[in-house]
């Protein structure tokens, strides 16, 4: 495992700087970069013809802003209004404060349970809080079943996107990974999907836990709307006797309508289908008259750092649904692929709001050209690149004195002509300040021919 | 109309022939132009480091310069610039008299000649174009079709095909931050330069960097700013 990767799964300040890790994922021999661009391109591509041929898709994307923007402003009563049903239907819900709760709870119900064994379904925030590491240490070994995820698994990385976690990887990659497990065939991917699907299968029927993540909690009734590609969340949520749901606390909505523009919103934007492959609406554990379903639900509501945004001026960044969209259409995801972010979450979405989560990795605010191609693929249109300029106003200050003298200086029109090199001179590298020498190392530095213009307009030069 | 120019700092300091051309251009068009000399900058890079407070020191100085100026309309030949005056200077300066009198009338030189550029006409020895979109003026502006239409008022270009709309990876002080990085994207994007004749913009600063970078690979396609062309091809 690279550093690169194994920071990426942790959480907190990494270690190194993100110029060392963008430096790091672009000395690679590119395949990452070409990987990253094949998926990519595929699935923006598919979103933006959507966004292009679908009436009103403008005013559906202003329309799911807004909605969700008031479920945010509401969140405290919709939370509330949520565990209330949730316990009306037999579920039981605890709110963690931090990952520290949230995981000690869900290793303590294991214990009482006895459980050793768990599948999990993708789950973003279920990697946030370590949950895996947490459930190994209490003896539960936790079996990711989302493919892409049950790669990154086998190959101990963390993700490398939100949605297609192991997008990175080549057909190469993932006869490597699945070898060590008894796969015998080549790179044929009906190949790999159905040996997953054979070994997969029995580790659901033998699971003693399913722990799955959650894209939207309906607070008028209860109801946990899972979205999976694969069906996996289904089986997941089933098949176990104890279903563990874990969800971020701005996932919740006030009502079904939101659910139905979120959704055909969310499919779009992430796979670039008209709707997602499987939807899976859960209220409460099974009933008397059914035939199946878990015996206890368990809804763990997870803060861990998201109340601190609730009333800032990056509130918005709760809008998010998740949907990978921002990353897709990302110039610098595209270079650098998730994991020289640092953290679980990575891409424009990432760099706005692991600063905030984790009050650490400050400089992520920076990694973006802050182009806006996030802000025009996200679907529930969060000013992503105006969010990046906020986390570097909030943790300004290292460059103050720099700034404030190039302040005085430009802000006199006298000083700000004397800034201006002479006319024609490259000065040798030696002699060129530090932030262009970083320039001048992938490009020359740039020469003005001539006067200033200021110049040239006093003396007339200017007009014909 | 008499037209301020907001030549923007890298225009005055490092690309006066952009000015110059712009000017020229305007004038071509009809207009009575005006230079503003107490202008500097528009702070956008305080502010996209972070430094609110300090860009908005460098702001104000150049937007009292520019409301002093009697004119009826301002021109600036950068989008980048232009948007930080129409659309993030707001929410750094409040209730800013000169804002209030500099931002609605500020555009884009491309813009500008769209609405004010009445007939003016011109043409060049054929070359194939690839117009370059930087970002501000594709999503904030919403300025796509314009710059083309001024580029169609030339006889003889005609437009490359090529990654037009992909960020060329200069984002201001990102571009020195993240050297490797900014670099990295611009090769994404020139290597769907192909065989165009010229690379053309309307932001100096994205130029600035392609330009850079196409010189440090020796690729000798030249780099011109979008007042360029209308300035050679205009000429009387
Ligand atoms: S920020 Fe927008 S585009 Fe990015 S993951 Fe969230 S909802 Fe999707």
């Amino acid at each position: 495992m690279t550093d690169l990767v194994r920071e990426a799964g942790t959480r907190g300040a990494p270690a190194s700087s993100l110029r060392d890790r963008e430096r790091a994922a672009l000395a690679g021999s590119g395949h990452l970069q070409v990987a990253i661009r094949r998926s990519t391109d595929n699935m923006d591509g598919r979103w933006r013809g959507l966004r292009e041929s679908l009436p009103g898709a403008e005013e559906l994307r202003e329309a799911a802003r807004s909605l969700r923007s008031a479920a945010i402003t509401r969140l405290p009563e919709l939370l509330g209004q949520l565990a209330d049903n949730v316990e009306a239907a037999g579920g039981r819900v605890f709110f963690a404060a931090d990952a520290d709760e949230a995981t000690g709870y869900i290793t303590e119900l294991a214990q009482r349970r006895g459980a050793t064994r768990a599948v999990k379904a993708k789950s973003m925030v279920t990697e946030e809080i370590q949950l895996n590491a947490r459930l190994a240490e209490v003896g539960v070994t936790a079996v990711e079943t989302d493919l892409g995820e049950w790669a990154q698994q086998l190959d101990g990385e963390p993700p490398a996107h939100i949605l297609g976690p192991a997008l990175h990887k080549t057909q190469a990659d993932w006869v490597r990974v699945l070898r060590p497990e008894g796969y015998e065939g080549g790179e044929d991917p009906d190949a790999m999907c159905a040996f997953a699907r054979r070994t997969l299968r029995p580790r659901f029927l033998d699971a003693d836990l399913g722990i799955t993540g959650v894209n939207l909690a309906v607070a008028s009734t209860g109801t946990l709307v899972m979205v999976t590609n694969e069906g996996n969340g289904r089986l997941t949520s089933g098949a176990p006797p104890v279903h563990v749901a874990v969800m971020g606390m701005e996932r919740v909505v006030a009502d079904w309508p939101e659910v139905d523009l979120l959704l055909a919103l969310l499919g779009r934007a992430g796979s670039g289908v008209n709707f997602p492959t499987y939807v899976n609406c859960l209220t409460g554990p099974r009933r008397e008259s059914e035939l199946d379903g878990p015996e206890e639900l368990h809804l763990v509501i997870v803060d861990n750092g998201r109340s601190k945004i609730l009333g800032s001026p990056s509130q918005e960044a709760l809008n998010c649904i998740r949907c990978g969209a921002c990353l897709n259409a990302c110039p610098v995801f595209r270079q650098i692929g998730g994991h020289a972010y640092g953290d679980v979450y990575s891409g424009p979405i990432g760099a706005v709001i692991v600063p905030l989560l984790s009050d650490g990795n400050h400089e992520l605010s920076h990694a973006s050209s802050l182009c806006g191609a996030c802000w025009e693929a996200c679907p529930v249109k969060i000013p992503l690149h105006e969010l990046l300029l906020e986390g570097r106003a909030q943790h300004a200050g290292s460059e103050r004195a720099l700034w404030r003298a190039w302040a005085r200086a430009w802000s006199s029109p006298r000083a700000f002509a004397l800034t201006g090199a002479p006319a024609g001179l490259r000065p040798p590298q030696a002699l060129v300040p530090p932030p262009f020498r970083e320039w001048a190392k992938g490009r020359t530095l740039p020469r003005r021919e001539g006067s200033t213009f200021r110049t040239r307009w006093a003396r007339g030069e200017v007009l014909d | 109309m008499r037209v301020g120019l907001f030549v923007t700092c890298l225009v005055d300091l490092v690309a006066p022939e952009v000015g110059v051309a712009t000017a020229r251009v305007l004038a071509r068009a009809g207009h009575e132009v005006v230079f503003p000399e107490g202008q500097t900058c528009c702070g956008q890079p305080a502010f996209n480091s972070g430094y609110r407070e300090e860009a908005a020191t460098v702001l104000r100085s150049t937007l009292r310069a520019l409301a002093a100026a009697d004119v009826d309309a301002y021109v600036a030949p950068a989008g980048s610039c232009t948007t930080m005056v129409r659309t993030f200077a707001a929410g750094l300066l409040d209730d800013d008299p000169a804002l209030a009198a500099v931002a609605p009338r500020l555009y884009e030189l491309s813009e500008f000649l769209a609405e004010h550029g009445g007939e003016l006409r011109g043409r060049v020895r054929r070359c194939s174009v690839a117009y370059h979109d930087s970002c501000h003026m594709l999503r904030e502006l919403r300025l796509r079709g314009e710059p083309r239409a001024a580029l169609a008022r030339v006889d003889g270009v005609s437009l490359a095909d090529w990654d037009e709309q992909r960020c060329c990876g200069f984002g201001g002080t990102f571009a020195v931050r993240s050297p490797e990085l900014s670099v990295a994207m611009a090769d994404e994007k020139l290597r769907t330069l192909g065989g165009a004749d010229a690379l053309c913009g309307a932001d100096p600063s994205c130029l600035m960097h392609l330009r850079g970078r196409l010189e440090k690979l020796g690729v000798k396609t030249p780099v011109r700013h979008l007042a360029e062309i209308l300035e050679e091809g205009t000429r009387p």
